[in-house]
This record gives structure tokens, C-alpha cells and sequence, in this order.
């Protein structure tokens, strides 16, 4: 970073270029290690790994109660495993309870299998209020739970990380796993939308 | 330790932000804040709850006002100082010299 600039450097970026370059000089820090990470989370990494084992869930019972009954074990089968992710506890929407994650007191979220988390999820915002008004802030994000289904939400903690099991929508009957897995969105796996039927 | 980072049930923090086709990172500098990360806890500098609580100790208009990576920023200038890994001083002495012009 930091080459070929035609604007003066900002505060903040004068402050990491000067944190690392130090870091660099003592041995600390290897650059090349650096871009290694911020290419496998930025381009490896992400919400497609949850997706493929909500599909395999969807598709496989066995899977699906291994999944339930331990899910680092089961999310490994898939390959899917390391730092943010090594207790993970995964919670199954049923048409009698909705469930979503948060962490109020940061941002812990399970990188393997959805990777970084977005800038809302992390946000005073989202931490504050879910917890309070789970109902109002599904609304805000377009998901109408109705009253007789119980809500819970999740507070993810440093050790321990949560993903939320999506209901199936309709009309997928006979559908591939590969298939299944393109309708799963990161949203639906944090608990703030469902996954929609195909078609709508 | 509870704290301005405590936020669960707090009331008047605004509206939720989505942004659409959010990117995963939205600076280049964020890219290199979050890919020291993991090379820096190898070195055994600190670990993942020193990280937390040395953010957990910025002040509240200091927490509430800057974005998620000046949150590690701040953390890892913070451990890096105390732990006697770098001075203030080395700090602010390369901040200038990068201000000034090519190192």
C-alpha cells in the first residue's frame, strides 16, 4: 500500500503504514503473510461455506443431526474449520421458533463458515437493539415473523460462535444440494431473513 | 467488566445500516489492520482477549466514534506499547516521517 499516491495520506492510514513498517523492520510481521490473509478472507473465505452445509442438512437427516448435536465436528466433514469458528453451535429455525445472532459485547461471528462479518452486524445499532427488539429489527430487514412463533437470539461469545439452520422453503422438493445451497444467504444463517422459496 | 462496549439493550444508537453488496473491506488500510492480526498474535504479542479488552478500555466517545478497524488499530498500538514491543516514541517519530514525504 501506499505507493504512487497523488493525495496526501489520512491520519489513519499514516498510522497503520507506520505501525507496520516498524513491525516489519523488527521481524515481527511478514508482508507477504499479510496479503496471504487478506486474500484467503476476502476472496476464500465466506458465506458460501455456511451455504453448502445448510444444503447438506437440508439433504442429508444423519447429516443434519450431527450438525445439531455438534456442530464443529460436523462443519469440519465439509472441510470448514479454524480461528472464529472452533466451538461452533448450530440453531435450527423450525416453524415454531426463529432464531438470530448477534454479539453485543464486539463482533464474534463464525469466519469459517461466513467469514468476515459486515459493518451492520458489528454496528452499535444491531448490538444494541436486537436483543431488546428482536421483532422490530427482523422488520427492518424485511423478515415478518408472526406472533405465535417464539424468537430467540443468540449472543455469540468469544469462544463460542452460532449459525442459524434455515428453514427449507417450499417448492424445493427433489432440488440438488448445489442447487439448495445458491437460495442460502448470509443473512438467512444470521437469523435476519429467511431463506425466500424459489421463484419469489 | 461492564462498559461502553456493553451495548446489548442500550436505547438511542440510530438506525441499522445495511449496505448493499457490502464489500469485505472498505479501505486498503483495513485490509492490512486485519491481515496483521493473526501474525501478530502468533509472535505471542497477545492474544484474542487482550485485543478485546485493550478496545474495551478506549474511551466511550472514542468507542462509539471510530469504525471497527481503528478499534483494532488502537488496540494493537496499545498492547504493542505496553508490552514494550515498540515505543510511543518509534511510533510517532515514523508517523512523521511517512506525513512528511517518502521514507
Amino acid at each position: 500500500m501506499g505507493e504512487n499516491h497523488t493525495r496526501p495520506l489520512s491520519e489513519i492510514e499514516i498510522r497503520v503504514k507506520a505501525l507496520e513498517t516498524l513491525l516489519i523492520e523488527k521481524g515481527l510481521v511478514d508482508p507477504a503473510a499479510v496479503d496471504a490473509l487478506i486474500d484467503t478472507y476476502e476472496h476464500k473465505v465466506g458465506p458460501r461455506n455456511g451455504a453448502k452445509v445448510v444444503a447438506r442438512a437440508w439433504t442429508d437427516p444423519a447429516y443434519k443431526q450431527r450438525l445439531l448435536a455438534d456442530g464443529t465436528k460436523a462443519i469440519l466433514e465439509l472441510g470448514y474449520s479454524g480461528i472464529q469458528g472452533e466451538d461452533m453451535v448450530v440453531v435450527e429455525n423450525t416453524p415454531e421458533v426463529h432464531n438470530v445472532l448477534v454479539c453485543t459485547l464486539c463482533s464474534c461471528y463464525p469466519w469459517p463458515t461466513l467469514g468476515l462479518p459486515p459493518v451492520w452486524y458489528k454496528s452499535a445499532p444491531y448490538r444494541s437493539r436486537v436483543v431488546i427488539d428482536p421483532r422490530g429489527v427482523l422488520k427492518e430487514f424485511g423478515t415478518e415473523v408472526a406472533d405465535e412463533v417464539k424468537v430467540k437470539v443468540w449472543d455469540s461469545t468469544a469462544e463460542l460462535r452460532y449459525m442459524v439452520l434455515p428453514e427449507r422453503p417450499a417448492g424445493t422438493e427433489g432440488w440438488s444440494e448445489a442447487q439448495l445451497a445458491e437460495l442460502v444467504s448470509r443473512d438467512a444463517m444470521i437469523g435476519v431473513a429467511k431463506v425466500a422459496a424459489p421463484g419469489k | 467488566m461492564n462498559g461502553i462496549h456493553d451495548l446489548g439493550g442500550m436505547h438511542g444508537l440510530g438506525p441499522i445500516v445495511v449496505e448493499k453488496n457490502e464489500p469485505v473491506f472498505h479501505h486498503a488500510w483495513e485490509r492490512r489492520v486485519f491481515g496483521m492480526f493473526l501474525p501478530l498474535a502468533a509472535t505471542g504479542a497477545f492474544g484474542v482477549d487482550e485485543l478485546r479488552h485493550a478496545i474495551e478500555r478506549m474511551g466511550a466517545p472514542a468507542y462509539l466514534n471510530t469504525s471497527y478497524y481503528e478499534h483494532w488499530l488502537f488496540a494493537y498500538e496499545t498492547l504493542l506499547v505496553e508490552k514494550g514491543v515498540l515505543t510511543q516514541s518509534e511510533l510517532t517519530t515514523r508517523r512523521q516521517q511517512i506525513a512528511q514525504g517518502p521514507v
